[in-house]
This record gives C-alpha cells, structure tokens and sequence, in this order.
C-alpha cells in the first residue's frame, strides 16, 4: 500500500472547524488522530473512508484503498448470529464467506464458543470482539478505527487495545481517539487534531501494545493532555 | 393470553352490558330504538344461519382485503425507500389517496366493479395500505447509520443492502402498521357493504335498520366489533412472534 494523505479542511456552515492541514497515513503503521470531540477527526476519517460527511471538504484525498471500518457502534444486526455478522461484508456483497478464515477468526478473537449465539446474548466487549472479527474478515490494507473502545470500562478497553493491536499487527492503521493513552498505548505515529491544526506528537519507543505504565507511554499521556490544552487557548 | 388478561377483559364486558342496561332502564327507550342485551341476544339466535353466511362474506372480504392493501403498501415502501426520486413523485399521492373520504369512494367503486365482493376487498384494501406504506417506509428510511457506513466501505450492493439491512431493520415498524390496518380493515369491509349489495354483514344492518329491526342491525353490529377485535389480536400475535428478533437488541 502506499501512504494515504488528506490535505485540506473541512467548513460546517462556511466556518473552517481548523487551519488547512495535511494528514499522512504511512503503511504498515498505526496512526493515531487524538482530539476532543467535536473537532472534526471522525470527518476525516470519514472523508479517508469515502463516506459522506455533514460539512463541505475543500482538499482532496489520495492514495486511500478501500478500507474495513471499525466504529464505537459495533453496528451488530439483532438478528444475524455471531459468525453470520463477522461475515456480514460477504453477505452483502452476494459472495459466499470463506468458512475456513472465518472459523479462524473466530478463534483469534475468542468467539469460537459463542458463533451460534445472537448479539443479544453477548456482552458489550463481546460485541465489540464481532465488530473486530468483521473488520478482519474484511481483509483490508487500510483499516479505519473510529473511538471503537470509547463505550468500553477500562478494564475492557484494556483487553481489547491489546486483541485489536496484536491481530491488526502489519496493517495500516488510523485511529481515531479521544483518549490519550488509547493513542500512547498503541501508535507508532500521533497526531493531534485541534481546532489551531494538526500537531504532530512524539509515540513512545517500543512495540504496541505497550503496558499502561510503561514509563515512555505515561510522558507520551502527559504530553499529549498538554498539546490538546494548548490547542483549547490557542 | 394470560387467564389474569382473560379476567380483566370479561369484567370489561360484565360492566358495558351492565351500563347498557342500566341506560334502557335510566332512559326508558322502546326496544325499537335501543334494544336491551337479551334481545340482541335472542336476534343473534333467531338469525344464526342468516349471520353465520354474512360473517363469512365479511370475513372473507376482511382478510382479503387486509392481503391486498398490506402487500401493496409495504411493496410500495420498499420501492419507494429504494428510489427517493419515485418516493418524491408518489408522496402527495398517497396522502390524496387519504384525504378522499372512503365513503365517497365506495359508491364509485360499487360503479365501476359491481356488487359483488371486489369493490368491498378494494375499500377495505385501501383503507389497509396507506397505515402499512407509511409505518413500513419511515422504518426503511431510519436504517441504523452505523450500519449504512459499514454496508458503504464494504462495497454493498444497494439491492442486498435493502434485502439484508434495511427491510428486516424495519420489519417492527412493519408490524405496527400491519397492527393498525387491521382494525382499518373490517371498517372498509363494512363501509363497501353498506354502499352495495346484499351481503355481508354490514348489508344485514342496513337492511334491518330500514325495517326497523334494530335488535338484529345490533346483532351485526356486535358480530363486526368481535370480528375486528379478534382480527386485530391475531395480526398482533403473529406479527409480535415474526417479527421479535429483527428489533434492536
């Protein structure tokens, strides 16, 4: 894959939500796009994505492949069972899902016992775990996370940084994240979205998932909550 | 249903017979304007196999009727879900189709299709579509966005979308508006027959109020009320059944 780059900004009602920017997405890399919420990170991502957004995007989009997407809406249908979702992008593209990967990836992401079971039946991280297992059925070069853990507590969102990262491992990446140690924990490349512009922040040295209290990640936190404070006064 | 429900339902029942009777004693009308229980009773008896042939007439022309309107109005809404432009176009017809009082259309209807049952399955089929259109079409158009974007990045194709997204995402709206058209759906029944021909039970409650047999024009009357409550319980039941697993978890 080549890199992805965005270059340009978004306006809602004719005000620019931020400065003219230029967003790259190198391959095989995690990218993580931090900010607070309303700011516009979902609306790039969904200009990466090729999905309609609210605002006008002035700027263009290069290099993006066709993308699997992951959002904090694990978007499940009520009455599919668990493998039926995880195969839900054969399905709608009248294809038949290869049972030999799925069964697969229900093993990696711990689903293996529950793959008859509706997502009424299924925790919340369970469900989120279908969410993950579709976006790898997908099998994209590019996949695109939008705050898929934000709904979780922390223990859980813990678990599923480390799933999620282990098993995208290799992939091209962007993250869309509010929580700064989401992004310090698993990102080779952060960058801050605020309504001054896009920054680029430091990622901590070392392979992701890195422990929460690893002393690079803990500095990592500290000086992102410091960029997205300046970014508020600027 | 529960005997609890069943209960509550009879006591219902013991207390409006109860207020009937009470308004004849209270007010002292002649049976020949408002008859007492007993009598509705005793015409119900007394014209059993006259009512047994009209309630199957109505029947009949109820659950086709019902068949009808409903396929029509949730094959509409599908069409109409899948081409804004065609929904755009359609939309004011629709409400035109409402806004015509039934009444001044059943006579027309008798005009053009006779006096047998097809202008009754037609009123009541009209009066049954627009509730199954509309109910069905706002569920089509409010498919859970999270769900759009992802059938979007994974290349869906529209068609499959509408089979294996948006249609079974809207079948619980579908069952409320199955559930309104059949209490609609005796009522046109009834309303055709009132208009033309000599069958059916609404024709048995015209020809009786024109010989001043009020206790026998009650007597359909009590019989149409049952059959719209049973029908309408039905319809519940089986789309309630149907239809659970496709609401949102």
């Amino acid at each position: 894959m080549n890199p992805v780059t965005l270059t340009g900004q978004v306006r809602i009602g004719g005000q620019a939500l931020f400065p003219p920017i230029r967003l790259e997405i190198p391959p095989g890399q995690w990218t993580a796009l931090l900010g607070p919420s309303g700011v516009g990170k979902s609306t790039l991502l969904r200009l990466i994505a090729g999905l309609p957004v609210g605002g006008t995007f002035e700027g263009s989009v290069d290099g993006a492949p066709q993308v699997a997407l992951m959002a904090q809406d694990p978007g499940l249908l009520p009455w599919l069972d668990l493998r039926q979702n995880a195969a839900l992008g054969a399905r709608l593209r009248g294809e038949a899902p290869d049972p030999a990967r799925l069964a697969e990836i229900l093993q990696q992401t711990g689903l293996a016992e529950h793959a008859y079971k509706r997502p009424a039946a299924l925790s919340g991280g369970q469900r989120q775990r279908v969410a993950l297992a579709r976006t790898l059925m997908e099998d994209r070069a590019l996949v695109l996370l939008d705050e898929p853990f934000s709904a979780l507590d922390a223990r859980m969102r813990l678990m599923m940084q480390d799933l999620t990262a282990r098993l995208l491992a290799g992939r091209s990446v962007l993250m869309v994240t509010h929580d700064p140690a989401e992004a310090a924990r698993l990102a080779d490349q952060i960058l801050v979205l605020t309504e001054a512009g896009l920054t680029p922040a430091t990622a901590p040295q070392g392979p992701a998932p890195r422990p929460p209290s690893d002393p690079g990640v803990l500095a990592c936190q500290a000086e992102l909550l410091a960029l997205l404070i300046a970014g508020d006064t600027a | 249903m529960t005997l609890a429900r069943s209960g509550r339902v009879l006591a219902i029942l013991a207390l409006c017979l109860a207020l009937w009777h009470g308004l004849i004693l209270a007010t002292g009308l002649p049976p020949f304007l408002l008859p007492g229980p007993e009598a509705v009773a005793r015409a119900l008896l007394s014209h059993h196999a006259v009512l047994t042939r009209a309630t199957l007439r109505t029947l009949t022309e109820i659950l086709a009727g019902f068949a009808l309107g409903a396929s029509i109005g949730a094959a509409l809404a599908v069409l109409m879900a899948a081409l804004p432009r065609l929904a755009q176009a359609l939309r004011p017809l629709l409400l035109l189709s409402q806004v015509i009082p039934t009444f001044a259309l059943a006579p027309i209807l008798t005009l053009w299709l006779g006096y047998g049952m097809a202008p009754k399955i037609v009123v009541a089929a009209l009066i049954c579509f627009f509730p199954v259109a509309s109910a069905f079409l706002d569920g089509l158009e409010r498919t859970s966005p999270a769900c759009l974007d992802l059938a979007r990045t994974m290349g869906a194709r529209k068609w499959r979308v509408m089979a294996h997204l948006r249609v079974p995402m809207a079948l619980p709206m579908l069952g409320s508006g199955l559930k309104l058209a059949a209490v609609y759906a005796p009522i046109g029944a009834v309303i055709g027959e009132w208009v033309g021909g000599s069958e059916g039970l609404g024709a048995v409650m015209i020809h009786a109020n024109g010989r001043m047999r009020i206790d026998l024009a009650f007597a359909a009357l009590t019989l149409v009320t049952l059959i719209a409550l049973a029908f309408h319980a039905l319809v519940g039941a089986v789309v309630d059944r149907a239809f659970r697993r496709f609401a949102p978890s």
